[in-house]
């Protein structure tokens, strides 16, 4: 096979300074991963929708400040005066509308966004955290800390997450946070465990990994030298899939009143429904702003998701 | 042979595998992958190690760099340190010692992190083993990818292996074995994936190196007219036992044991006007599972007999001019 | 020449990627007599499974044959459709696959398989007269027909691609078309193989293309040897000229950097640089930057491919080295 050897252009001839090399490696690969996913619409359109809402969130601050005035539009306190009956349908004052406790429905979409991307995005790093390096020492031990670990995946697997959720809100308060943590602990010991074990089986294998073992490299050494940089991808491809499984569940318990979470899209909907409002056309706005919210943003991140499956799977980019 | 020009001596090497068993449960079947493998290599010849796949020439190489335990047998190293045998080494010692034994593996494409320039790739040896300063690593690291012929080394030193073909690969994969100077450098199939117009330049380079640097071979094939042109002698080995071992031409010309003359006229001969003789040997390589005390060869030999069976495999019998046979019926 | 079953006639055939097009086949000619056995020798990445699957039209998607014909008992199949196709493979052309395993459906026995092609392109049959088939060539290949109940897992490699054999000579085709066929093989087991295709090529007065990058195998089967570089068609003769009096230089350090294990132990030479990458090949003659006798026209014309002796021909400049 002759291999593309044109087109490279980083030269040490200069001997800059290595980490300004590795930094401008790392760039130029960057820009070759993002061209691959550039190619995938799907994904374009997922990252539009994230960037959207990220900026969604980064307005309401900004809003607070200047034209919205905290009293009436606060998402949690706010009331208006102004209007006797409550909810309120959509107008100038409130472009969706107010919800059964008088607060404005665009600044409780807007301010629980944030929370949303928090949620999401923490419980995923719990879980790329946990699963590559479960995975990882799973696959490169083998034998007994692999039985042990891969039971434990079994366990968490089966264990139903809803139950447990029951369980436990009955005895601590379950907040953004610890949600977060739960789903990030969960999700990493279960099933994404066992995807990234089986692909660091597959990479404990390769003679690298044997080269490195010859050079007189440790154990650990080798685990986050050779193994997990060759599982980071794959762990990032299944992150966007913990994010919007993150979503998505938090909507679902907050629905049902399982979580002591002030605010949120989920919320938003549960209060709907609390006070009789859920299943009626004229109150629309009290649904479709925060489930069409819901559905977006989980979308949006699993569509990137799959475009970057296209980047770090090659299996899928043989032309 | 002058017992100071020994620099490897391999006495009763033998790595069994087991078969099924798992974490509780202990296996009494066995592949016996390696056994009974006696062989001395002197300091500065490349001994060729052929056999069939499957024959068990991998898991020597893996056990003489210790990537494998062991089962049984002793693997004794002339070292600056004096004679030691690496079969029962362990930790710090172990890390030390591996200085001097490398590894040059078969498969280019596979035989380096794809996440790791060609820098990090041939510095590794030196970072793990905490040899010298960063300035003096990078310099030894230009000069020998000069020396492996990737010029000018500054061009290379910041690619990614997919970046590279696959001669320029093995030639990375050469320096990462010799930066730390090894005296014993394991050579598993190291031109086999390599085309014909690349693999001589590769192969000439390993031979330069090795007169060079004084560095001494095993090199793993199952090609023999590679190995006729890389080494001093050949071992020939199945089914995890030597049958036959003798300087190369001596091998090549006046080979004994039957296995190795079957595979020596199965080798096909770019002449298309050269007739080979037809020596056919009956069946396949199987798999060493707990084999019968008696020749390994016996189901295939055309010169079997009931001693063949009755007696265990036979040793290595040195039959004149150094070169060894193991059958009972030479 | 009427007894042709073969011609190739200037066929030209990219593959389009994302970088651009990669010139697998350029411009390559030749053709196969009836009962004759041809060797394409290259290495890795010349194109010669391109070649191979052009001549059935198994080539994926983003194939594209930019001009040529190849034309099959004196038909041209190139502008045939799907279904037209169909009816030539297995019965006219059929092919060995390097991977014997993925050739089998894993799912069905042998025997399955030899039928299911049989049923398909020899419905004339009857069902007593396939089974006979099915034995007789499983002695053919040399297999027990006793293992022909038995599903590929449970063969080994060499049974694997006597199998394969079986398979592609099942509906009696004018010519084979074996890629690598040995190559995965063990070389006791490559020997045995060797032998038994050239025997049934001889013995069934069969057309043979035999693919390989190994020089010294395509000296045992083919009678005559095609040596190809960087998607050209560089040499072809007889395989004795090929081996004894090659003029291209390429062929000629080919010959020379491959070693042997007879005869006298001659330097191995080692040839300049690497083969080109084909996204963009060098202008001319694509042997030129390695090549020792390279003048600036080499590097400015590809050199035409004709006859330099009987039934020798090469795409040089400077055949031979003379300037
Ligand atoms: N890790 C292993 N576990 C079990 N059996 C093995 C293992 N490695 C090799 N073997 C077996 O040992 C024998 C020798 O294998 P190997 O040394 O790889 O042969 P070669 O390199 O000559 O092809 C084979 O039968 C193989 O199946
Ligand atoms: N499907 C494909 N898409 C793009 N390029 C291809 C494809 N298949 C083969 N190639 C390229 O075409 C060239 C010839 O390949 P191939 O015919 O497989 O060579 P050979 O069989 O001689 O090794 C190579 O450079 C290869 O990378
Ligand atoms: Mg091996
Ligand atoms: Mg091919």
């Amino acid at each position: 096979m002759t291999m593309q050897t044109n087109g490279i252009t980083v030269s040490t001839a200069t001997h800059a300074p290595l980490w300004r090399i590795r930094l401008r490696l790392a760039w130029r690969s960057f820009k070759s991963s993002w061209a691959t996913f550039a190619e995938s619409p799907v994904g374009l359109i997922g990252l539009g929708v994230i960037i959207f809402f990220g900026l969604f969130a980064l307005a309401h601050p900004i809003l607070m400040h200047t034209v919205w005035d905290s009293a009436t539009y606060d998402p949690q306190m706010g009331y208006d005066m102004e209007i006797a009956f409550h909810p309120a349908a959509p107008s100038v004052r409130h472009l969706l509308g107010t919800d059964p406790l008088g607060r404005d429905v665009l600044s409780q979409l807007m301010y629980s966004t944030r929370y949303e991307f928090v949620l999401g995005i923490l419980s995923a790093v719990v879980t790329v955290v946990i699963a590559t390096t479960i995975g990882a020492v799973a696959a490169y031990y083998g034998g007994l800390i692999d039985a042990f670990l891969m039971r434990l995946a079994d366990l968490v697997i089966m264990v139903p997450f809803l139950p447990i959720l029951i369980v436990l809100s009955s005895f601590t308060e379950v907040g953004m946070f610890e949600l977060a943590l739960l789903i990030g602990l969960l999700s990493g010991f279960g099933g994404n465990t066992i995807v990234i074990k089986s692909q660091a089986l597959s990479v404990k294998v390769k003679p690298f990994i044997e080269a490195a073992r010859i050079a007189g490299g440790s154990d650990f050494h080798i685990i986050f030298t050779h193994l997990i940089p060759n599982l980071l991808p794959i762990a990032l491809l299944y992150m966007m899939f913990v994010v919007t499984s993150a979503i998505f569940s938090e909507a679902v318990l907050s629905y049902f009143g399982l979580t002591t979470i002030k605010m949120s899209w989920g919320i938003m909907i549960n209060t709907a429904q609390t006070q009789g409002y859920l299943l009626r056309f004229d109150t629309w706005y009290l649904l479709i702003p925060a489930s069409l919210a819901i559905t977006l943003l989980c979308a949006a991140f699993y569509l990137v998701g799959r475009a970057l499956d296209e980047v770090v799977n090659p299996r899928l980019r043989s032309r | 042979m002058e017992h100071s020009d020994i620099l490897v001596n391999i006495q009763n090497l033998s790595k069994l595998f087991p078969v099924g068993g798992g974490i509780f449960r202990h296996s009494d079947v066995f592949v016996h992958a390696v056994s009974g493998f006696n062989l001395q290599i002197k300091r500065g010849e490349s001994v060729g190690l052929v056999g069939e796949s499957g024959c068990g020439k991998s898991t020597t190489g893996k056990l003489l760099t210790r990537l494998l335990d062991p089962t049984e047998g002793k693997i004794e190293i002339a070292s600056e340190q004096g004679v030691i045998d690496i079969a029962s080494l362990r930790g710090k010692k172990l890390k030390t010692f591996r200085r001097n034994v490398q590894m040059i593996f078969q498969d280019p494409y596979e035989s380096m992190n794809p996440r790791l320039t060609i820098y990090d790739t041939v510095a590794e040896p030196l970072n793990v083993q905490g040899i010298g300063t960063i300035t003096e690593r990078e310099a030894r690291i230009t000069e020998l990818l000069e020396t492996v012929g990737l010029t000018p080394a500054a061009s290379f030193l910041f690619r990614y292996p997919h970046e590279l073909s696959g001669g320029q690969r093995q030639r990375v994969a050469i320096a990462r074995a010799l930066i730390i100077s090894p005296l014993f450098v394991v050579a598993d199939e190291p031109t086999s994936m390599l085309d014909v117009s690349v693999r001589t330049g590769v192969m000439h380079l390993m031979q330069d190196l090795a007169t060079n640097l004084n560095v001494t071979y095993l090199y793993i094939t199952h090609d023999l007219a590679v190995a006729r042109y890389m080494c001093n002698r050949i071992a020939v080995m199945y089914l995890g036992k030597l049958v036959e071992l003798a300087e190369t031409e001596e091998l090549l010309q006046h080979a004994q044991h039957p296995y190795t003359k079957a595979l020596l006229s199965a080798v096909p001969v770019p002449d298309p006007t050269y007739k080979r003789s037809a020596v056919e040997i009956k069946g396949g390589i199987s798999k060493p599972i707990n084999p019968e005390p008696r020749c390994r060869f016996y189901d295939r030999c055309p010169l079997a007999d009931d001693s063949c069976r009755d007696n265990p495999h036979p040793e290595l019998e040195d039959k004149g001019d150094q070169h060894f046979v193991a059958c009972h019926k030479i | 020449m009427t007894d042709n079953v073969l011609e190739v006639k200037n066929l030209t055939m990219h593959y389009m990627t994302r970088k651009g097009p990669v010139s697998a086949v350029d411009n390559i000619s030749f053709s196969v007599a009836r009962g004759e056995s041809l060797g394409l020798v290259g290495e890795s990445g010349c194109g010669k499974t391109s070649i191979a699957l052009s001549l059935l039209k198994l080539l994926p998607d983003n194939a594209d044959i930019k001009q040529g014909q190849i034309l099959i008992n004196s038909k041209n199949i190139v502008p045939l459709n799907y279904a037209e196709i169909c009816k030539f493979r297995w019965k006219q052309i059929s092919m060995i696959f390097q991977a014997a395993m993925n050739a089998l459906n894993p799912v069905y026995t042998v025997e399955e398989q030899i039928l299911e092609a049989m049923q398909e392109h020899l419905p004339h049959l009857s069902e007593a007269e396939m089974n006979q088939r099915v034995d007789e060539l499983f002695g053919l290949v040399g297999l027990d027909p006793k293992f022909k109940n038995q599903y590929p897992h449970q063969y080994s490699g060499g049974m694997r691609q006597r199998a394969v054999i079986a398979m592609a000579l099942s509906c009696e085709p004018d010519i084979i078309v074996a890629d690598e066929p040995t190559t995965a093989l063990d070389v006791i087991v490559q020997d045995a193989l060797l032998k038994r295709i050239r025997k049934i090529q001889e013995k069934l007065n069969m057309a043979m293309i035999y693919i390989s990058h190994n020089v010294a195998v395509i000296a045992e089967v083919s009678d005559r040897v095609g040596v190809m570089y960087a998607g050209n068609l560089v040499e072809m003769a007889s395989t004795e000229a090929i081996f004894h009096r090659p003029i291209h230089p390429y062929t000629r350090g080919l010959m020379s950097a491959f070693p042997s294990i007879v005869g006298e132990k001659t330097k191995l030479v080692t040839l300049p640089g690497e083969p080109p990458d084909l996204l963009n090949p060098p202008t001319g003659c694509r042997y030129h930057p390695r090549c020792p006798y390279a003048t600036a026209i080499c590097s400015q014309e590809a050199p035409e491919y004709r006859e330099h002796g009987a039934q020798h021909f090469a795409a040089c400049w400077h055949p031979g080295g003379e300037a």
